[in-house]
């Protein structure tokens, strides 16, 4: 890799992780057209969550040449962006998977925004195209997770 | 095929599991009754409160470190809802096979090192947890005492802002007892939060 290239990917994972309000999140969910959206809501603070983000890097590897992405949405403390949440994904190194931190007070506000059926606890897993949706409070294994992504994309056709 | 079966029964065993837990009370519905051990290793009861108004259930437990951000505000909580004839429980239903932070060791620990002035029960069947449909952690209940009957008034979260408490807003808990204190009911009495998924037995 040229050294162009390796500080390109080291910027990438350093600042690519931005703080965003759920407003544009939603907007990026909705300008995707055919593409396929599984976004994780997770913590670095949240061991279940910490546990099953591996079998979202593999997801996003598998189906990587196909229209859709992973992100995950971070519910850290916007405050701890850079020393918690930076530092842990560039640990992990999960290339493939667009990660944000959510920068939303008031939870009571926002999460019926996400889903009506969300209790509020994590990790919880959003699957969307388009108009269709899949939302639950689910804690994945890879198999799960792959199952669970094939289903959504085959019943949508 | 064997493994696609496989794949198919737990992603629907999944979902079965999820409508499951999504039962409990709702604002309006009678309380469950609930007997529990605290610290002390005595037994608490719903039954114990029945010259208060009414009760604060807090399931929350050690680990959680939403619950942590809690800890203080809890305890400045449970005085101030205590004065108004609402004292405060909090219970752990917890699975310490799974947490074992949140065991009842080290719940009697945490009460200690905190100085607690509450009752730190512990939900060691989880039906507790499960009859109220308690879903995370902290995860509040307030129940208010009408003719020996318990009623759930309000269900949610403590305040509106976990992380800082300088920024807190709106006392949901707190404003609930108050009206209910003085015989209104609480103009918010359902909210969500952010918060620990229940550590569930396998």
């Amino acid at each position: 890799m040229s050294l162009f290239a390796s500080l390109a990917l080291v910027a990438a994972l350093t600042s690519g992780v931005e703080e965003v309000r759920l407003h544009e999140l939603q907007r990026r969910l909705a300008a995707g057209k055919d593409t396929t959206f599984v976004v994780n809501f997770w913590a670095t603070w949240c061991k279940p969550c910490v546990e099953e983000l591996p079998a979202f890097d593999q997801l996003s590897r598998k189906h990587a040449s196909e229209p859709m992405k992973v992100i995950l949405v971070s519910l850290d403390n916007p405050t701890e962006r850079e020393t918690k949440v930076v530092p842990f994904l560039k640990r992990r190194g999960y290339e493939l998977c667009d990660a944000v931190v959510l920068n939303e007070p008031k939870p009571h506000l926002w999460i019926d925004r996400v889903d009506q059926s969300w209790s509020g606890s994590i990790p919880a897993t959003l699957f969307i195209r388009g108009e269709r949706r899949l939302f639950g409070e689910f804690q994945f294994s890879p198999e799960l997770l792959e199952s669970m992504f094939t289903k959504f994309q085959t019943e949508g056709k | 095929m064997k493994y696609v079966l496989t794949m198919i029964f737990a992603v629907v065993s999944l979902m079965a599991q999820q409508g499951a837990t999504s039962a409990g009370v709702v604002v309006g519905d009678l309380a469950p009754s609930f007997r529990l051990k605290n610290v002390d290793g005595k037994f608490v009861a719903l039954d114990d409160y029945r010259t208060s108004k009414g009760l604060v259930v807090v399931f929350t437990c050690n680990h959680c470190p939403y619950s942590v951000k809690y800890e203080d505000r809890i305890i400045a909580l449970a005085a101030e809802t205590s004065r108004l004839g609402f004292p405060l429980i909090a219970i752990n239903p917890n699975d310490p096979v799974k947490v074992p932070e949140d065991s009842y060791e080290n719940m009697k620990v945490r009460a200690k090192e905190k100085g607690f002035t509450f009752p730190y029960i512990v939900d060691e069947t989880q039906e507790v947890a499960k009859q109220y449909g308690a879903k995370r952690t902290p995860h509040v209940f307030v129940l208010l005492h009408n003719g020996g009957a318990w009623q759930v008034a309000y269900v949610g979260a403590i305040d509106d802002n976990a992380n800082d408490p300088d920024k807190v807003e709106s006392r949901f808990v707190l404003d609930a007892v108050k009206s209910l204190a003085s015989g209104a009911k609480p103009a918010v009495s359902q909210t969500k939060a952010i918060g620990c998924t229940i550590k569930w037995k396998e």
